[in-house]
């Protein structure tokens, strides 16, 4: 089945979010869109899924035109939608979630699942899913919640695919287990929207590749371009992709673990005696699959968890039982996994936002009043410093994009005197031109002789940035390499697997 | 030993509790009783069939007898956990022997009408029940329902009035639904059409209520009482040969029509909730509205409705204080019944069985106060009327059970804003 786009046009206010979009998807062809993130590709797909109403244009299946108001006429015309936020409830099973909006039922109106688990098996068996239609949803590993997505839409006979940054959530070994199946797809005659913004996996799996750039179509390349050619369509501009990593002079040891173990409320070690030491002008990438203590070894650096046994050694003195703000005034820049969550207040402003780790102290406060007119202009010297774009500092901060949120993280974090700049992720979600600002300002850090600890379970981020590599893996560090090791080496490590 | 689940600890420290109250009523209650008074249970009420009349013991032996049963169930209870099943029925009985032992040791010397008691206790969760069911439906599928009393209220006033001036119980229960729907309905247009928070919304729609049936009582109903407010009242209906059963006949099966009402919509909504297609929706907009949204289902009408039908259950409930029980409508009447309701939805994890058995509980520690009220007894029976809601407090702070509200329990659902 193809699908055509023509002249789709759509505006919030006034952000134009789609600009006239011409587009064709050929029968069985994995078309890739690529863009940075608010280039307007999930705006585009929520206009084929009928989630949004387009301002003008119209959309063809088998060049007929389809009037698409709602999901349902989507699923009627054969285009399903795996989102980017799964769209499972989690406290339903497989089978119910499948079967929601299309349920059969059987006598006084008993639902009849039946049918909905056997025709789950068959396509969990053709395309070896392994999903197990009466398992709970809040229980199945991310990557297996995305087949169950992918299996409603071959259920409800979906001949066009629409994947929205189905890797973002992903580890390395579940996002090539999904190019795989997407294969399998095209193999079987499914026309597949592949939307991200990874150049890695376009090149790996699609067929064409259309470039979205602020609402706009830019072009369309093969996936034989060269990752620096469809990155400098993507942002615009020219972007280096591997930051050069110059020489450096590694100096004395400023941060030292040892022994350090964390436990969760009932006892268990989510940490496990882990030991490491990070030099001054050094970065030292902590590398995992998501979920294998990671997150709690970053968070100890600053006392965010409880629980925690051995000892945090920060240039000589303990960091294990001073406060938060005592752990960063010792000198601790800490880059949060979740910079919504953790890192920024969004109701409240950009300027405030910055000042937030200061906001008692001189100048930015004198006794109990703070000194608004301090603050903003501290606001627009960051605010150039960090290139954040933005319209006004005194706008509430999640107006900002994933970037510029990033942004303003690191410009309050590394405003202070730090000697360990301590990142969690701190690429996760951003776009190419974003992430090249990150890295060479992670790298910038290393240069000027702080000690740098990041923590990524992006592998081809860990092998551009750091000089040593700890892989962590159920709690424990599995071993510690030198930066030279080959992508496939590490990608088995943090598998688990310790080679001879 | 092997890691426990957090609902296994969870469990674990209810039965550690449940082992120490038991040891705990059979010594207080029990061993160190003075012995030589008698308690008298009751088990008669009218002519049902008679298995037993009356059952008199030393009050010593019987706190001590409730006392050991109950830990002998805890025990079994623990053993039953290590071997990993379920262990419902023996902390029943373990809760119930503690119970026992302390009602044995209260009513040392008194009589006990036992069946009296456990019918009264039925009456006063009639309300509570009718309450937490509207709570289910609405909340369920995503909307706070602060407004239960207010619905209660408009069904008790609606119904007493109508009875009164058409003499007829009949036409006052066709309209109490009808009110309770009008209350709902104004619930649902400003949370669901224009999102407005719906904790100070239920509460506002509550004054509203408050305010409106004072009023009214106040102008209408006390000047003209004879015709606005002398509305005439259900009579209890046997089911024949059930009614005979005894102790269970007299206290399920000698009741009024909205009692017999309340069973159905129980058995009604439990069985639609969890069985059939609208239950699977009702859930999916409460727990994922986005979701149900993409699978085509009307996530905004599909609340309105289960909005209103919750409007209509409350309304009914409400007619049980009017033309199911005394009358004559009184002001603010309701006493607050509706917030207990509300309790007794989060106690019963938002479960129409479990919000049920809640009620009861209340039900039976608010009559057990009045009776040992007027039997007298040695403490205060306000102090009974505490553990209701003491247990209200526990349960809600995890104690008992992590209680978890539907995911999208109060949010309006706007299509295009992140879940």
């Amino acid at each position: 089945m193809s699908l055509e786009l023509r002249g789709i046009s759509k505006s919030f206010g006034a952000l134009l979010a789609n600009d006239s979009i011409d587009l064709r998807v050929e029968t069985g062809e994995i078309h890739a869109i690529l863009g940075e993130n608010g280039a307007g590709k999930s705006t585009l797909m929520n206009i084929v899924y009928g989630l949004v109403a387009p301002d003008k244009g119209e959309i063809l299946v088998d060049d007929v035109v389809k009037n698409i108001k709602e999901p349902s006429d989507a699923l009627a015309s054969g285009i399903g939608m795996v989102h980017q936020h799964f769209m499972l409830v989690p406290v339903f099973t497989v089978a119910e979630n499948i079967v929601l909006g299309h349920e059969k039922s059987g006598f006084a109106g008993i639902l009849d699942l039946n049918e909905a688990r056997e025709r789950i098996k068959k396509v969990s068996d053709q395309f070896n899913f392994d999903v197990n239609p009466d398992d709970l949803i809040e229980g199945l590993p991310v990557g297996v919640q995305q087949r169950v997505e992918i299996i409603r839409a071959l259920i409800y006979d979906a001949k066009v695919l629409i994947l929205d940054e189905p890797t973002a959530v992903l580890t390395p070994q579940e996002t090539d287990d999904l190019l795989k199946i997407m294969k399998q797809l095209k193999e079987d005659g499914t026309s597949i929207i592949f939307i991200t913004h990874k150049l890695r996996e376009v090149k790996a799996v699609a067929d064409r590749i259309t470039i979205i750039r602020r609402g706009k179509v830019v072009g369309t390349a093969s996936p034989d371009a060269s990752q620096n050619e469809l990155a400098s369509l993507m942002v615009g501009r020219e972007v280096e992709l591997a930051p050069d990593k110059g020489a450096h002079a590694i100096g004395d040891v400023v941060l030292k673990v040892e022994g350090l173990t964390i436990r969760d409320a009932v006892g268990r070690a989510l940490v496990n005696n882990v030991n490491f030491e990070v030099k001054a002008g050094e970065v030292l990438a902590i590398a995992g699959v998501q979920g294998n203590g990671q997150s709690e070894v970053a968070r100890s650096m600053v006392n965010l968890e409880e629980h925690v046994e051995g000892s945090i050694i920060l240039d000589g003195s303990e960091v294990i039982g001073k406060s938060v703000r005592e752990s960063l005034h010792a000198g601790i820049a800490f880059v949060p996994e979740s910079r919504e969550l953790d890192g920024l207040i969004g109701s409240m402003a950009i300027a405030e936002n910055l000042i937030l780790d200061l906001h008692d102290l001189p100048p930015y406060a004198k006794g109990i009043q703070m000194s608004p007119s301090v603050v903003l202009a501290e606001a627009e010297k960051r605010k150039e410093e960090f290139d954040i774009r933005l319209q006004s500092v005194n706008d509430p901060v999640s107006s900002l994009s994933g970037g510029n949120k990033q942004k303003v993280v690191l410009a309050r974090e590394l405003s202070r005197p730090v000697k360990l700049l301590v990142a969690s992720q701190p690429t996760r979600g951003l776009d190419v031109g974003s992430i090249e600002f990150v890295h060479k300002r992670i790298l910038e850090e290393r240069d000027a002789g702080r000690a740098v600890l990041l923590f990524s379970t992006e592998l081809d981020e860990v092998l551009a940035l750091a000089d040593r590599i700890a892989v962590m893996y159920r709690g424990e560090i599995l071993a510690i390499v030198p930066s030279g090791v080959t992508a496939q080496e590490l990608g088995l490590l943090m598998a688990g697997v310790v080679h001879a | 030993m092997k890691a426990l689940s957090a609902a296994e600890r969870r469990r674990r420290r209810t039965l550690f509790v449940m082992a120490i109250l038991a040891v705990l009523s059979t010594l207080i209650f029990g061993l160190f009783q003075k012995s030589g008074q008698n308690v008298t249970y009751g088990f008669t009420l009218d002519k049902e069939w008679v298995l037993i009349q009356q059952w008199v013991i030393s009050s010593r032996t019987a706190s001590l007898l409730f006392g050991v049963i109950s830990v002998l169930a805890s025990a079994v209870a623990f053993l039953q956990f290590r071997a990993g099943r379920t262990i419902g029925l023996a902390s029943g009985i373990g809760s119930a022997g503690i119970m026992m032992s302390f009602l044995s040791w209260a009513a040392a010397g008194k009589f006990i009408p036992f069946t009296g008691l456990l019918q009264g206790a039925l009456l006063l969760s009639v309300p509570l029940i009718f309450g937490s069911m509207a709570g289910v439906l609405s909340e369920r599928s995503g909307v706070v329902n602060i407004a239960i009393e207010g619905q209660l209220l408009a069904g008790a006033f609606v119904s007493g009035v109508v009875a009164s001036l058409t003499h007829s119980t009949f036409l006052g229960l066709v309209v109490a639904p009808l009110a309770g729907c009008l209350i709902s309905t104004l619930l649902a247009v400003f949370a669901i059409n224009f999102s407005i928070d719906q904790i100070i919304l239920g509460f506002v729609l509550n004054v509203l209520v408050y305010g409106i049936t004072d009023f009214l009582y106040k102008k209408l109903l006390i000047p003209y009482q004879s015709t606005w407010n002398s509305g005439p009242t259900l009579a209890a209906i046997k089911i024949p040969l059930l009614w005979k059963i005894p102790i269970v006949g007299p206290i399920l099966f000698d009741q009024s029509i909205i009692v017999y009402l309340m069973y159905g919509v129980i058995f009604f909504i439990n069985f639609s909730l969890f069985k059939t297609k609208w239950g699977l929706r009702t859930r999916a907009v409460g727990e994922h509205p986005t979701a149900a949204d993409s699978v085509g289902i009307k996530v905004n009408r599909l609340r309105f409705m289960n909005v209103m039908i919750a409007g209509m259950v409350a309304g009914l409930g409400g007619a049980y204080f009017t033309v199911g029980g005394v009358g004559a409508f009184n002001k603010e009447m309701t006493a607050g019944k509706g917030f207990i309701a509300l309790a007794a939805l989060i106690f019963g994890r938002w479960t129409p069985w479990g919000a049920v058995s809640a009620a009861l509980l209340f039900g039976f520690a608010d009559n057990l106060q009045s009776v040992l009220g007027i039997i007298g007894t040695p403490i205060p029976s306000e102090f009974m009327l505490m553990v209701p809601y003491l247990a209200t407090v526990i349960a809600v702070t995890g104690f008992v059970g992590r209680v978890r509200a539907p995911a999208a329990d109060g949010t309006p659902y706007k299509r295009g804003e992140s879940h």
